[in-house]
């Protein structure tokens, strides 16, 4: 395939821009934030064309695309050249660092959006009637109900971690409001390949906009979109916190709470632990980054270290691969150095330094790996019992269960293994958590009917009062 | 077959007018070093200066390569020293104006001018294309005023081409201490406040044809209105770096392809480096030429600024000022910029794609969403 030139998509249409980034494998256009703002001032032109086509006609091309992004030849690049799905793997291995399996994982979680969309919908609705969406208003359960759009488009701010959480945005599309995407440094390829798997499907170009571009492109994108999913860490975030138009996921600081009741078990918790921290190479925010146990920390931290040691890196193609590597080296020696210099803090201790032979970091077949690192604190105050890494990392503290809910602190999921009525009750009255599993189930298990984060239909639609004469 | 050259201006000089610009650079130098290190005309600061230094740079300094004894200048003295200081003794009975370059909070730094904006803009007005920048026409400064020169260069250029200039208010100040506390929406409000003032003047008053603005506030204009149909043929345009894309993209769409898009690169202590013509030909590159032998620019290695990088490569820029009103050997700006050749129109070297000093340089990020 000769060299790649990725342009952005201005209302579908190809641009190449004069500025461009390199990735792994492809020159990447860069726009700059004017354009994009100037892009956004006809964004409810498209959001008008979109609004003409049946709901069942956009779950047609949901499913249509469904199929293109899991196996078919859709356009990449501007010079005529097309991808297959094993190109797209190849290539999103490459830049982003995860093996083929992890992708190949990832782009199954994408298609089944896809290929789902009337379920999905059907959950983010509570079994709302499209129909009613189509015509503003219509009856559910034989109460008349309106509902109206808050926005003419959906801005999306991705990160590069996993392409997994390009899912997240697909429903607006079916949920008829226009996209304008800005792709993660090293992953332009997932939301370019879903994007024009739609065009492919039939759904109308100018619905979707793809603009990699710079965090001053990212602000223009967030200030000028009628609302926005917003992908990144605090530095970023926090200028959205309290903009009600802003929908933030920021790192997860997901976590696994064992109760009194079942620590006895502990034993048999151990891949339970271990997929909630590795699953998808230990880069989603919904992996768990901290244990926290009411006794037999140390032994349950040690075991768990020896159970992660076995996942070592692969090559990228080893259908065993679950490790990620990292396409900046620079980004793993952070980290790494990050991580030892905490460790001087008396109170924690590195379990897997002693589980496995090789060293934390470590290059393989050209690439740099972080391999999997379980640390014990002896204090929730320690540096590293609340941090989350690019990598399979989690720290395990010990305290009394009825301390846990008052320093847990905010957490994306929280996986909580117990059978004690009283506690279940007062996790489920916890503001704090955001997605509740209860039982010995990952913080990484997604049931497409529960929200991940946020219900994107209350974000892009309100409901209104109707009343009409008879 | 079509010469490879964007404009007969971007063509690389010849041998000859190299030789020569350099030729007249080095009389230039010598004349102002004596001037500014001669008791009879030049200032406390570099009089003094010099005895400390133990050495005549009035007689020791033949050319420009022999500046590279000075070390580079500490702006802070432009903010610490008084500026009688920077007076020279020829100028001594002569009321001077003060201008301001950046400043948050605190002391801002100050120079001392009494034509050299004039001049600056007087010869920045003969690179003008006339059926862009009509004579006899308007002007809009929508741009920094306060203790800036640019509100009277601008004026200025304007009166020396037959037309007036209308001024709004625009503290640049407010904005950036808005965004240094993370007040991002005060910011925008006041962006919004500049902009409306510049579109008002524009609907209301005729025959304003020519603007100066920032990138920013330019963009900020066209998102309300229709530059070029309120009557804009030319802009002219300072103050931050723009990126070849912004280029092509605020002459192809905010500006339509119809009126000129103008570029310059300069400040308080420079005067105003030009562009040569922006196009798709070039790659909506900017290239900028100091206005030489007045003032000097070099892109140097980073790490040793005696040293320049080769044509073609990213170094920092460094400014050296050469004027009898001011003398400012080898500033260190905080951009980083492309070296480029000399050109037909500018024989001597030219900079590139100015950016922000160590724009490249990443951050690390912690967590995983």
């Amino acid at each position: 395939m000769s060299a790649i030139h990725i342009p952005a998509l201005r209302f579908g249409v190809p641009y190449r821009s004069v500025d461009t980034l390199s990735t792994t494998g492809a020159q990447v256009s860069q726009v700059n934030s004017g354009l994009i703002r100037r892009d956004m001032l006809r964004i409810a032109d498209a959001a008008a064309e979109l609004q003409d086509i049946p709901s069942k006609r956009l779950l047609a091309i949901c499913h249509d695309a469904g199929e293109f992004f899991l196996s078919g030849r859709v356009p990449v690049g501007d010079a005529g050249q097309e991808q297959t799905a094993d190109d797209y793997v190849r290539q999103t291995s490459a830049s982003c660092g995860l093996p083929h399996a992890l992708v190949r994982n990832n782009m199954g979680k994408i298609a089944h959006v896809l290929l789902e969309m009337g379920a999905i919908l059907k959950g983010l609705t509570r079994g709302l009637d499209l129909s009613v969406l189509d015509a503003g208003m219509g009856e559910q359960q034989g109460v008349p109900v309106s509902f109206y759009r808050t926005a003419d488009s959906l801005g999306v701010v991705l990160p590069s971690n996993s392409p997994g959480v390009n899912s997240l945005w697909i429903p607006a599309i079916a949920l008829k409001v226009p996209v304008a995407l800005k792709p993660g440094r090293d992953d332009p390829w997932t939301p370019y390949r879903i994007a024009q798997s739609l065009i492919a499907a039939g759904c109308p170009r100018s619905a979707l906009s793809f603009y990699p571009t710079s965090h001053e492109g990212a602000h223009a994108l967030l200030a000028a979109a009628g609302r926005s999913l917003l992908f990144g860490d605090a530095s970023i975030t926090k200028r959205y916190a309290g903009d009600p138009r802003v929908e933030l996921h920021g790192p997860g600081y997901s976590k696994v709470l064992i109760g009194a009741d079942r620590i006895e078990g502990w034993r048999d918790l151990i891949e339970v632990l271990a997929s909630s921290v590795a699953a998808n190479g230990g880069r989603s925010c919904i992996n768990a980054s901290t244990i926290i146990v009411p006794a037999h920390g140390r032994e349950l931290a040690a075991a768990l270290a020896r159970r992660l040691a076995e996942v070592i890196p692969r090559d990228a193609d080893d259908p065993q691969a679950v490790l990620a590597g990292f396409a900046n080296p620079v980004m793993a020696e952070s980290i790494n150095a990050a991580i030892d210099h905490d460790l001087e803090e008396p109170g924690a201790i590195d379990l897997s330094a002693q589980a496995r032979a090789t060293p934390r970091l470590l290059q393989h077949q050209g690439r740099t790996f972080l391999q999997p690192t379980v640390v014990f604190c002896q204090s929730s105050g320690h540096a590293l019992a609340n941090r989350e890494f690019l990598f399979p990392y989690c720290s395990v503290l010990e305290m009394p269960q009825d301390e846990m809910l008052s320093r847990i602190g905010p957490s994306l999921v929280v996986s909580a293994i117990t059978d004690d009525h009283a506690w279940r009750r007062e996790l489920l009255a916890s503001p704090l958590i955001h997605r509740l599993n209860l039982g010995a189930m990952p913080t990484s298990h997604v049931h497409w009917d529960q929200p991940h984060e946020g219900n994107l239909f209350e974000v892009l639609y309100r409901r209104r009062a109707v009343q009409t004469v008879a | 077959m079509n010469a490879p050259y964007a404009s007969p201006a971007h063509r690389p000089a010849s041998a000859a007018a190299v030789a020569a610009a350099a030729k007249k650079l080095d009389a230039h130098v010598r004349a102002i070093v004596s001037w500014h290190f001669s008791p009879a005309t030049g200032s406390p600061f570099w009089l003094e200066w010099a005895r400390k230094a133990r050495w005549n740079p009035a007689k020791e300094v033949k050319g420009f390569k022999d500046l590279l004894r000075f070390p580079n200048f500490a702006d802070d003295l432009l903010r610490d020293e008084p500026n009688e200081r920077w007076v020279p003794k020829a100028y001594a009975k002569r009321p001077y104006m003060i201008f301001e370059t950046g400043g948050t909070t605190g002391m801002p730094k100050q120079r001392v001018s009494w034509q050299d904006h004039l001049i600056d803009y007087s010869e920045f007005s003969l690179t003008l294309e006339d059926r862009y920048f009509p004579k006899n026409s308007h002007w809009l400064m929508a741009g920094p005023t306060g203790p800036r020169r640019l509100r009277l260069a601008i004026e200025h250029l304007a009166n020396i081409r037959g037309g007036s200039c209308y001024h709004l208010d625009l503290d640049p100040r407010w904005v950036k201490r808005c965004l240094g506390k993370g007040d991002y929406a005060q910011a925008e409000a006041y962006k919004e406040h500049v902009v409306d003032q510049a579109i008002t003047i524009l609907r209301n008053r005729k025959n304003i044809h020519c603007l100066f603005t920032t990138p920013k506030i330019l963009e900020a204009m066209a998102e309300r209105t229709s530059l070029v149909g309120l009557g804009i043929k030319g802009v002219f345009c300072g103050g931050t770096s723009m990126t070849p894309q912004v280029v092509r993209f605020l002459s192809e769409e905010v500006l339509e392809g119809k009126a000129q898009f103008v570029p310059t690169y300069g400040n308080t202590l420079m005067g105003l480096a030009c562009s040569l013509p922006v196009s798709a030909n070039d790659g909506w590159s900017v290239t900028y030429h100091a206005p030489q032998p007045r003032a000097v620019l070099r892109v140097v290695n980073p790490d040793d600024a005696t040293q320049d990088v080769a044509v073609g490569a990213w170094g920092r820029v460094e400014l050296t000022t050469l004027t009898k009103e001011f003398f400012m050997p080898r500033l260190l700006e905080r951009d980083e910029a492309m070296r480029k050749q000399p050109t037909a129109r500018y024989p001597w070297d030219g900079v590139a794609d100015v950016r922000p000093f160590g724009a490249q340089s990443g951050k690390i990020i912690e967590g995983v969403y």
